[in-house]
């Protein structure tokens, strides 16, 4: 008998990460952005698109909440507000 | 053909011909001798593998884990403080279902060091998920490799088997062995077809994260599975016997015990002297040897002591604190009400059991029956209640 054993690649995709977050989820403001696309390279999980300025977002479906896009915004325009906020 | 040789040489004899294609180990008495006749048949051209030096244990065992993932049928041997440095692996081993072949030359675990015989670094890695064959002389020893790889590698097993044999007692003592013969070996073992293997064309991943919605159903399927190999294990000995003409494997074998009141069992090398001792007694003494410890074959433990009244088990490990391992488990058996059940400890770092040992044993039996964890021939000059040096 065998219980789960191999993944096949892509695995990653089915794990949805984003429940792990336990206080706080970012919030993209989109006001200030000016495109240095920081955010994206930082984060851990891959999981912010955008392109040009004030257009990043992160997929909360598996995002972590651990706050480094916050943190590493030039111009403050990621907020790391409680879960359930709009 | 019969050769009169060592019991590592033995080994090394029937490793060479179930051609693993990587072996991988390191020196550590009283193991050394296995995998330096296997270096030598490598060096030789006998054996056409990949013997590969690795700076520790945990590095031998984890070097053919990768092999084994490739496909390859590997091999790797090891003693006591190598085994339980080895223990990380061993346990990935097993969780990842790869079916790789052992030897343990049974040795006693440290402190104080000691390089002598007993089954503590065995028993100590019991809930491992490895399969566990004691061996009772040089010629099971033999025997169990092909077999052992045979259980194995069964695609409906894929469970990691770990040979066990005394330390000194058995790698380094000479006996007469019927060494098998190689075509005979090729038509029981064919080579190794992994049902998973790491392939850059068919790509996948083993021993991932497992969360916990699935954790849980990996360790069952290991537990169903090993309880699935009692009837592995005695399968492939028959098949063995009928191609070799010789015992094949099984879980337990019964000497004498019908009709016998009293029943001691035990595992290894030491059933030899208990099976003499039992021939020049006048007394109903049969012994009921533990082949397989893991799986632990309960019902066929229990079928055999049906007629017993007194049950005694003798073992060369203890669990710290509780009582003997073996004991524990055989107890879990049987109903204390009708049946007496003594445990005792022996021969732990290489004491001798020896007739002598078996006498006091017998006779802490009649005198006071069922006392659960005695320690047989201390010398009790050396124990005292303050520190000394």
């Amino acid at each position: 008998m065998f219980g789960p054993l191999i993944a096949k690649p892509g695995s990653s995709k089915d794990n949805k990460t984003g429940s792990w977050r336990t206080v706080k989820k970012p919030k993209f403001l989109q006001k200030d952005c000016i495109g240095c696309g920081l955010c994206k390279q930082i984060c851990p999980e891959g999981c912010i698109v955008g392109e040009d300025n004030n257009t990043y977002e992160a997929d909360l479906s598996y995002c972590k909440g651990c706050g480094l896009c916050a943190n590493v915004c030039p111009k403050k325009d990621i907020e790391m507000v409680p879960e359930g906020e709009e | 053909m019969k050769k009169f040789i060592e019991g590592s040489h033995a080994v090394a004899e029937a490793v060479r011909m179930c051609k693993p294609g990587v072996v991988s180990a390191y020196p550590i008495t009283p193991q050394t001798h296995i995998v330096e006749r296997i270096a030598k048949f490598v060096a030789d051209g006998e054996l056409n593998a990949q013997c590969v030096n690795v700076e520790s244990e945990h590095s031998a065992a984890s070097l053919v884990l990768g092999a084994s993932m490739m496909g390859e049928r590997v091999f790797t041997a090891t003693s006591s403080q190598g085994l339980i440095l080895m223990s990380e692996v061993l346990f990935n081993i097993a969780g990842m279902r790869l079916p790789i072949v052992m030897v343990c030359a049974n040795r006693a675990l440290s402190a104080p060091i000691n390089i002598w015989n007993d089954h503590q670094d065995a028993i100590s890695l019991r809930d491992s998920g490895w399969l566990q064959l004691f061996a009772e002389d040089n010629q099971e020893a033999h025997d169990f490799i092909c077999q052992a790889y045979k259980i194995a590698e069964d695609h409906k097993v894929m469970l990691p088997v770990m040979v066990n044999m005394d330390g000194f007692i058995l790698t380094h003592g000479m006996e007469v062995v019927d060494v098998a013969e190689e075509k005979t070996i090729d038509k029981f073992l064919p080579s190794y077809n992994a049902p998973y293997k790491l392939d850059i064309e068919n790509p996948m991943s083993f021993g991932l994260l497992g969360d916990p919605s699935v954790y849980l159903e990996t360790r069952l399927a290991l537990h169903k599975t090993m309880e699935e190999t009692l009837e592995t294990i005695p399968k492939v000995g028959e098949e063995f016997a009928s191609l070799f003409g010789r015992k094949g494997v099984d879980l337990i074998e019964e000497y004498n015990i019908e009709g016998s009141g009293t029943v001691v069992i035990a595992m290894g090398s030491v059933c030899g002297t208990i099976k003499d001792y039992i021939d020049g007694s006048d007394e109903d003494i049969g012994l009921l040897r533990v082949i397989s410890y893991r799986p632990f074959p309960k019902e066929r433990i229990r079928k055999a002591l049906k007629g017993a009244k007194r049950v005694v088990v003798l073992e060369k490990a203890i669990s710290l604190g509780s009582e003997g391992p073996l004991y524990t488990e055989v107890r879990s058996l049987l109903d204390t009400d009708t049946t007496a059940i003594s445990g005792f400890i022996a021969g732990l770092g290489g004491r001798d059991i020896t007739f002598e040992t078996l006498d006091e044993m017998m006779n802490v039996v009649k005198e006071s029956p069922g006392e659960r964890c005695r320690f047989l021939g201390v010398d009790s000059s050396l124990l005292k209640e303050e520190f000394y040096v």
